[in-house]
């Protein structure tokens, strides 16, 4: 396999992982939004295998393994739980007009892009054309945790913020040293169940998952 | 050899070849539709029979119809053969082509979609104002997709003429292209709706209150009618040509290649028949969808297109 080759196949991964956040944004049942989220996860961990060959590193091969185990197994699996254990019937959220929120994203998408030139011209990776595609992907991350009212939505929201980064990080620096990547990934996962034990919190003191809710926190003026 | 009779030849062979296609491509659909839900076909030829009697038939006209009524079937007809002379379906060596270039055959459906609405407003009835109305609605949001969708390819072959675009493609090696898939998936979407098959349109309904298309076209009859009908099989067979050209223009004749014409013919016959098989395959797949999901259907591929549109700056430059 040729570097250009890869360099090709790195960047329809690239673009699939774009299309999948925006996925992400436009999804309105909760199972679709996992399945969604855990695509995104196997393409980021072909991506991470792809540049740890053409770049001779084998530590990317395990992060890579990680990255499918953790993002693509693990992580929808606890929140698939969370979902049915939380009985959330109503699976469908209602949104903010779809097509407003995915010209916003676009428009994101542009100033990812017009970030991340000036990064791009100096850098000699073979991966520097996906960083604006990283910046583009956490950014649609944290429009969907803003435009969203559900926790659990914004929660992938959340975890799609970070595959972005680790996005960022492979096509950067062709990825983190491996202590950190061990750190973050435990991190992740310690924040899913610290995220499990929220969402029964919030649900038994407001008898809802809606963060609106939330806002009867304030005090009276 | 080039500057004589053989583009004029060529582009007369075309637009036949478009005329006669047309029904022949909607027979196809027909024939495969009826296959798959296990009932025997009225065979191909069937479109002809339906266009023939059609223009046997005495016309009906309506008494207060103005003259944008009794226009509009000629201007549909003629913009669609127009069309037909533009888009390379059989060779890119078309004289015409060099006139007109991707926005203006966009402006040429444009002009035969305007003039249908009026024509659906013009008698009165309280269907045909409907039919305009969505008609419209869906064209304001195809419009911008489709010419989105085809810039892309523009952008790769640094061209907006569309034998220009076929040449390069075909002359280049294959590679993997993100935004030229995102742009195939989003010029499938919007060509489903701009020719109005499921899941925007029925073309084989009359249920009142779900019909688009037919909504508009509801008060004509005879020779009238024939015409716009065979405008309609021509507009789909040119959007499936459209496509070919602009994402599968592998086997479609280059300049002064007259010994490519039959293979291209056969290719032709080849693609065709394999869009017809993918057109079947959605319309059993999916149901009609209500007309409020319909603009999001199509922003969704609109910004299909946008993104690649981007991914070509973004990933390919």
């Amino acid at each position: 396999m040729s570097t250009s080759f890869a360099a090709e196949i790195n960047s329809v991964l690239a673009a699939l992982i774009l299309l999948t956040s925006f996925g992400l944004l436009v999804q309105r049942r909760i199972y679709g939004l996992l399945h969604i989220f855990a695509w995104q996860g196997l393409l980021l961990s072909i991506s991470t295998a792809i540049v740890g060959y053409t770049a001779g590193l084998h530590h990317l091969y395990i992060s890579a393994l990680l990255t499918l185990t953790i993002k693509v197994i693990v992580l929808p699996y606890i929140l698939y739980l969370l979902i049915h254990r939380l009985r959330i019937h109503k699976e469908v959220e209602d949104m903010i007009n779809i097509p407003t929120t995915m010209l916003i994203g676009i428009i994101l998408v542009i100033l990812s892009y017009h970030l991340m030139s000036p990064i791009r011209e100096l850098s000699t990776l073979v991966t520097r054309s996906t960083l604006a595609v990283a910046l583009a992907t956490v950014m649609l991350g944290l429009l969907m945790m803003i435009t969203r009212k559900k926790a659990v939505t914004q929660i992938i929201g959340f975890l799609a913020m970070e595959n972005g980064l680790f996005f960022a990080a492979t096509s950067a620096t062709y990825g983190m040293p491996l202590v950190i990547e061990l750190g973050v990934a435990l991190d992740i996962l310690i924040a899913a169940f610290i995220f499990g034990i929220f969402f029964f919190q919030i649900r038994t003191t407001f008898e809802t998952l809606d963060l609106k809710a939330m806002e009867k926190l304030k005090e009276e003026e | 050899m080039r500057e004589g009779l053989y583009p004029v030849l060529i582009e007369c062979l075309q637009v036949m070849t478009v005329l006669i296609g047309a029904p022949l491509f909607a027979g196809w659909i027909k024939a495969l539709k009826c296959w798959s839900q296990g009932r025997s076909s009225a065979g191909l030829l069937q479109p002809f029979r339906d266009l023939s009697r059609l223009f046997i038939k005495e016309t009906v006209l309506a008494e207060n119809a103005s003259w944008i009524f009794t226009a509009t079937p000629y201007i549909v007809f003629g913009s669609a053969v127009v069309a037909g002379a533009i888009i390379p379906v059989l060779s890119v060596d078309l004289p015409l082509s060099a006139m007109a270039d991707i926005i203006a055959l966009v402006a040429i459906f444009a002009i035969a979609r305007f003039f249908l609405a009026l024509a659906g407003m013009d008698t009165g009835t309280a269907f045909g104002g409907m039919g305009s109305s969505r008609e419209m609605m869906i064209g304001s949001l195809t419009e911008p997709a489709v010419l989105m969708s085809v810039f892309t390819v523009s952008l790769v072959s640094s061209s907006t003429s569309l034998s220009h675009m076929a040449h390069v493609l075909t002359s280049h090696t294959i590679e993997l292209r993100p935004s030229l898939a995102f742009a195939l998936m989003s010029f499938v979407m919007i060509a489903l709706a701009e020719t109005g098959r499921i899941p925007v349109d029925n073309p084989s309904t009359h249920l009142e209150l779900t019909m688009i298309h037919e909504a508009m076209v509801l008060e004509y009859s005879g020779r009238h009618l024939a015409l716009i009908e065979w405008a309609n099989m021509m507009k789909l067979f040119l959007f499936a040509a459209l496509g070919i050209a602009c994402f599968f223009p592998w086997g479609i004749a280059g300049a002064n290649e007259i010994w490519m014409l039959p293979a291209a013919v056969l290719l032709l016959v080849l693609k065709l028949a394999l869009i017809g098989v993918f057109i079947v395959f959605i319309e059993t797949m999916f149901a009609k969808m209500r007309i409020f999901r319909v603009p999001e259907f199509l922003g969704m591929s609109f910004l299909l297109a946008t993104l690649g549109m981007i991914s070509f700056f973004i990933l390919e430059s």
